[in-house]
């Protein structure tokens, strides 16, 4: 046994609800430690137990790409139009942040581009990076794939930011024939873009990331 | 191997390392020794500070909602509005479902989370656990990362940016009762929730 025993070495196993730590009942025929279909209740909250996220693999891959998919139109299609007197204009996320540079606001224009173009595309790339790995047992840098993996899960929701800019200005200039602005629907499958990812990276496991040969230790 | 009572271990959540619980002083952090994640701080704050907080952060919040955000002007025609005027314009413009979005991550979900919360530390400060304690406490979990306020604190200063070029932009005290709301939320973020969990003992309350 290593120096920095895993659960089901010692036939434990962690409630991911309430943080509890149960002994798997011995001869309990669905703990088998294979990961599949453990079911039993956690004693503390009553949330299922198991040893891993249920189809952690397929599930984050179907989401991962269901976003991605998503991800598509949201950037090609305009997400907000800015109306006047004399002008119409359609204003996509990358123009939008082009914008904010011009117009004299290079700091706001750089965390707007993160939020809404860096971050997410740093999911698709992170979380598709860590199912290929995991799912091939890689022993490859794990403690930095197990930091990418937090971070994901950090910042995932700051992309909401763009898709909350353009319900606020909506909401704010209505100046009738003057000055409007509308949503577009480039916003809507970024909205939907955004959840994905969220729901994405919840449903990967990072347990999966140790579970291959042992190499570290 | 002896391994006493389940209660006095921990299992790393990121990658199911098992540790004996140590016994934490002031501003400790407890962090797994195989993938760095963290596992367990102390307590910094008691259950009355916890409830004191999140009194406060209702009452700023029922603020952030009641007053509007920002107004603009245009050629002396003046334009406003509160969060619920975000979200009932984008019914009304073809976007349900941002306004969906909107709603329940910046006002329901929120709103959930601060009042099951207030709900349960009202009793947990005299070592009670509250009717609906266990269904609270799982609710509480999976609400999890959808309560985006602060998200929408850099969203609004980002559109007021936008909107100075055109307009007169003339803040308004709802978004300074959503700056005070986001620092709260930032004290939150720092505050493990399970810990009510070994906090509250199970006993016939």
């Amino acid at each position: 046994m290593s120096a920095l025993p895993r659960a089901a070495e010692l036939g434990l196993i962690a409630c991911t609800v309430c943080g509890l730590v149960c002994r798997n009942v011995p001869g309990h025929p669905q703990l088998d430690g294979d990961g599949v279909d453990d079911a039993m209740a956690c004693p503390r909250c009553g949330a299922t137990l198991r040893r891993r996220k249920a189809d952690s693999y397929m599930r984050t891959w179907a989401l991962l790409i269901a976003a991605f998919i998503m991800y598509i139109p949201a950037n090609v299609l305009p997400i907000m139009r800015t109306a006047s007197l004399n002008d119409i204009d359609d204003n996509t996320i990358i123009s939008g942040v082009v914008e904010l540079w011009v117009k004299g606001a290079p700091n706001l224009a750089i965390i707007v581009f993160t939020a809404s173009i860096v971050v997410p595309m740093l999911k698709f790339l992170a979380l598709g990076t860590l199912l290929v790995s995991s799912q091939r047992g890689s022993g490859w840098a794990r403690v930095q794939r197990a930091k990418l993996y937090r971070l994901v899960e950090l910042i995932g929701y700051w992309s909401m930011l763009d898709v909350f800019v353009v319900a606020l200005l909506t909401a704010l200039v209505r100046f009738s024939v003057l000055s409007l602005v509308e949503p577009l629907p480039g916003v809507i499958f970024f909205g939907l873009t955004v959840v994905l990812t969220m729901l994405a990276s919840m449903s990967f496991d990072p347990r999966l990331i140790w579970d291959g040969k042992d190499t570290d230790d | 191997m002896g391994m006493g009572s389940p209660e006095a271990l921990l299992i790393c959540e990121h990658c199911d390392t098992v540790y004996r619980r140590q016994l934490l002083s002031r501003g400790d952090v407890a962090c797994c020794m195989r993938c760095g994640a963290e596992l367990e701080r102390h307590h910094g704050l008691g259950a009355n500070a916890l409830l004191a907080l999140i009194l406060t952060a209702l009452i700023v919040f029922v603020q952030a909602n009641m007053w509007p955000i920002v107004t603009l002007g245009l050629n002396g025609q003046l334009s406003s509005t509160t969060l619920w005027g975000m979200i009932i314009a984008m019914w009304q413009e073809q976007a349900k479902v941002v306004s969906v979005l909107v709603a329940a991550t910046l006002f329901f979900f929120p709103l959930m989370k601060m009042t099951m919360l207030g709900w349960l530390l009202w009793f947990a400060r005299v070592g009670r656990r509250a009717p609906g304690f266990v269904p609270l406490m799982v609710a509480l979990h999976r609400l999890g990362p959808w309560t985006m306020s602060e998200v929408f604190v850099l969203g609004a200063l980002v559109a007021i940016v936008k909107a100075h070029t055109y307009f007169d932009v003339i803040p308004d005290p709802g978004i300074y009762a959503y700056a005070a709301l986001t620092l709260l939320i930032t004290i939150f973020a720092g505050v493990d929730l399970r810990r009510l969990w070994d906090d509250v003992p199970e006993q016939a309350a």
